[in-house]
């Protein structure tokens, strides 16, 4: 057996710890009354309507306007797909063909400063029309329209040839019809030196001149952005445009759909079952069982911090019932990979092999039924974050050639269950099976540590 | 804990077919009886706002609400921004939007049981479902689309042990699953929503994990023994030495479970309830399912199968 060194046990050992801690109180400094989150902790998650409650509104269209019952559907669905585009996957979105209204629910505390919600409202409501124009004109003839985009996308690019000059722009992919109509207004432009303009509803985003003729149907949009304002028009671009315009009827906030104690009484029975079940893997597995605590405690905490907005490139994200649902499953396998191992060990340490032979063997049978198992469950949380996330993200692109026949149809609360189960099961892999095997190793090398009943065997194995 | 462990668990194969069977008849003429409280977002209904002054309790306007409709309704606490006023909402799930005559009674029922409170209503809205047809389709995709998946990478990760088989019966037991939650909810009479998919996929995920680790050591075993034992040997065996893994897993889950029932029960969210008893039922009949529904199915479909070759 490959031998691991010592102290590899007590370095895991305290990242896992250092990480938990941090993960749990998050790192803020404080600056006079003014306190800056450096590192999200567990107060930043957002938790859903039905745990901590929300805001209601009811959106219709303006006097005089009637609108279809397909229109409605698609402005709903629109709002879906800008909901998820800000990482709210907890939301109801009701429609009412006979008074055409929208009602949309999502999770909001009264005491978030860091949301702003009235701003999420008015997001939500923009209609979000994009046009690309002749001339600087706001009636200048159109080119193409949003519709006309079959993605964009912020990027950190340079603004011209030399590459002298980075910043943040939006590019996007035409369609056919998009990159024809594309093709012959640059022809057109470039001739006479002439100006396109880009409005985003009633405002012009950026007013380029045109040099050359563009074919191959991609076009950049370049303005005064940053890497929030291009990621939030290349989200809206994505998600569409609302058919008709659209005004806020009422607004109010709505308490929690579980009752006020719900999240208090989840955070309590976690806390309590997982000491229950430390207690329970100790004293049926000894050492590994130990071991496997510790790696449970790094999934855990690893999951959390895919949803609190931890790491930079992951933002933060609602957590809902069916979201706790993913995580308790991804507990589970956790669990599960830990118990199958510590199971081989000791039937290896039974049926008369070393300590190490054991471990060895014991890592090596389990890891086939373990990666099984596992590798089914993030097949399946692939295609349900597919089916049911924004029609945008990588997930839905593979699943596009069989999910075609289908409107976007956006489902929050399925997504997050696939979102905490993928990132769980991944967290898994990395403690539960990886920083367990090497820890466990190390651990055995210890003089102390190498009676075979603290791996689970006999004791009257033990001359 | 369970030294020596050599139970049958293929000879009682009859018992455990027949029991599954009652189980399933029992829970379809459930639900055609009792009919399943499929919530508003799925069926469609009406959202009644009211607004009211003082306090109020709303689980004793729930019930008031519900006697005076005749059937159940959703209710939650609201605060009007638009009026100023606190607010409640009665959801009810229905196919068609209720008449102005049972919404007045409804009303008036509210008014006089509550006199204090100057409950007056803000609008009504009638709903379609949120998740509707077309959600259910794409659903049937996304779980066939699942299936086959699942039927093609067991069928190749497990070829040795005849991979097709292998696969069709670790996605009978989940349907066999998913079909006992649906009844949980049936018979408790909790409502279909969101939950109801949470706590299905759950189920699926841990009951599909469970057969791949029966069927890991069936594969394994079979490599070893292949030619010292048959098939039903083979399988008691390995049945045997899974099962403490099989039920320490099951049991630390169960017990979470068990534990959020208690807490919920203490501090008096009982809506949590609804999904953490669905939760507890699917657990067990998963464990029932992986470690006796799958591998029967399979040795029977084996078995079937050699008796025709020698023929």
């Amino acid at each position: 057996m490959r031998r691991v060194s010592k102290p590899v046990f007590f370095i895991i050992a305290v990242l896992i710890l250092l990480f938990a801690v941090v993960s749990v109180t998050g790192v803020s400094t404080r600056y006079g009354d003014v306190k800056t989150v450096r590192i999200n902790g567990i107060k930043e998650i957002r938790w859903g309507i039905d745990i901590r409650g929300g805001v209601d509104v009811t959106f219709t269209v303006p006097e005089g306007v009637d609108a279809t019952d397909a229109q409605l559907e698609s402005a709903a669905e629109v709002m879906r797909q800008r909901l998820l585009n800000l990482n709210i996957t907890d939301y109801e979105v009701y429609t009412d063909n006979a008074s055409d209204r929208v009602i949309v629910r999502f999770p909001w505390q009264a005491d978030d400063t860091d949301f702003d919600a009235e701003a999420a409202i008015e997001e939500l409501g923009e209609t979000a029309v994009l046009t690309f124009r002749y001339g600087t004109a706001q009636d200048g003839d159109i080119i193409l329209q949003g519709s006309n985009v079959t993605e964009a996308k912020a990027i950190y690019a340079p603004t011209d040839n030399t590459g002298s000059t980075y910043a943040w722009q939006v590019s996007l992919e035409l369609d056919d019809e998009g990159a024809e109509a594309f093709a012959t207004a640059t022809a057109e432009l470039s001739a006479e030196n002439g100006q396109i303009s880009i409005w985003m509803d009633d405002t012009c985003i950026s007013a380029p001149s045109v040099s050359t003729t563009i074919t191959g149907g991609s076009a950049v949009i370049t303005g005064n952005f940053d890497s929030d304002s291009a990621t939030a028009l290349a989200n809206k671009i994505n998600a569409g445009a609302l058919p008709f315009e659209i005004v806020t009827e009422s607004y109010s906030t709505i308490n929690a759909t579980l009752g006020e104690g719900a999240r208090d009484a989840m955070i309590i029975s976690c806390i309590i079952a997982f000491v229950l079940i430390c207690i329970l893997m100790i004293a049926m597995y000894r050492l590994p069982g130990i071991i496997a605590c510790l790696c449970l405690l790094g999934q855990i905490c690893g999951t959390l911090a895919a949803l609190t907005g931890f790491f930079p490139f992951i933002s933060s994200f609602t957590l809902t019932i069916p979201g706790i649902a993913g995580i308790i499953l991804a507990i589970g396998f956790g669990v599960d990979a830990n118990v199958i191992t510590a199971e081989r060990i000791k039937e290896e340490i039974r049926s008369g092999k070393s300590i190490d032979g054991s471990i060895e063997l014991g890592y090596k049978r389990a890891f086939s039924a373990i990666i099984d198992g596992n590798l089914t469950v993030i097949i399946v949380a692939i295609i349900l974050m597919g089916t049911f996330g924004t029609s945008g993200s990588v997930f839905a692109k593979l699943l596009k050639p069989l999910m075609f026949m289908f409107p976007a149809s956006s489902e929050g609360s399925i997504y997050s269950f696939g979102y905490t189960l993928l990132v769980g099961v991944i967290c898994n892999f990395i403690f539960g099976v990886f920083a367990s095997k090497y820890m466990l190793k190390s651990i055995s090398g210890f003089k102390c540590f190498r009676k075979p009943t603290l791996y689970g065997g006999e004791k009257n194995a033990e001359k | 804990m369970l030294k020596n462990r050599n139970f049958d668990f293929i000879a009682n194969r009859k018992k455990f077919f027949i029991i599954t069977l009652v189980v399933v008849a029992v829970i379809i003429l459930a639900s055609i009886i009792l009919k399943p409280n499929v919530s508003i977002d799925f069926k469609g209904g009406t959202i009644i706002s009211y607004s009211y002054e003082n306090k109020l309790d709303l689980k004793n306007v729930k019930n008031t609400a519900k006697d005076s409709l005749g059937k159940s309704v959703q209710i939650s606490g609201k605060y009007d921004k638009t009026l100023g006023l606190d607010s409640f909402e009665i959801a009810l799930a229905s196919n068609e939007s209720i008449d102005a005559k049972t919404q007045d009674a409804l009303t008036e029922a509210l008014n006089e049981q509550y006199p204090d409170n100057n409950i007056s209503e803000v609008s009504t809205t009638t709903v379609n479902p949120t998740m509707g047809k077309q959600f259910f389709l794409k659903c049937l995709v996304a779980v066939l689309f699942t299936a086959v998946l699942m039927i093609l990478y067991i069928g190749i990760r497990f070829r040795k042990i005849g991979g097709w088989s292998a696969g069709l019966t670790s996605v009978v037991a989940l349907l066999h699953d998913s079909f006992m939650v649906f009844g949980a909810f049936v018979l408790f009479r909790m409502d279909i929503d969101d939950n109801f998919i949470a706590v299905i996929l759950t189920i699926l995920g841990y009951s599909i994990n469970d057969t791949i680790v029966v069927y890991d050591r069936i594969r394994e075993n079979k490599r070893l023994y292949a030619k010292k034992k048959d098939t039903v040997e083979i399988v008691n065996m390995s049945l045997n030495q899974s099962i403490t893994r099989t039920l320490m897993t099951s049991i630390t889950t169960i017990l979470t479970m068990l534990v959020v029932v208690v807490v919920a029960l203490i501090t008096g969210t009982t809506s949590i309830l609804s999904f953490a008893v669905p939760m507890i039922v699917g657990l067990t009949v998963g464990t029932y399912s992986s470690l006796l529904l799958a591998p029967n199915l399979w040795v029977l479909w084996q078995t079937r199968n050699k008796k025709k070759k020698k023929k």
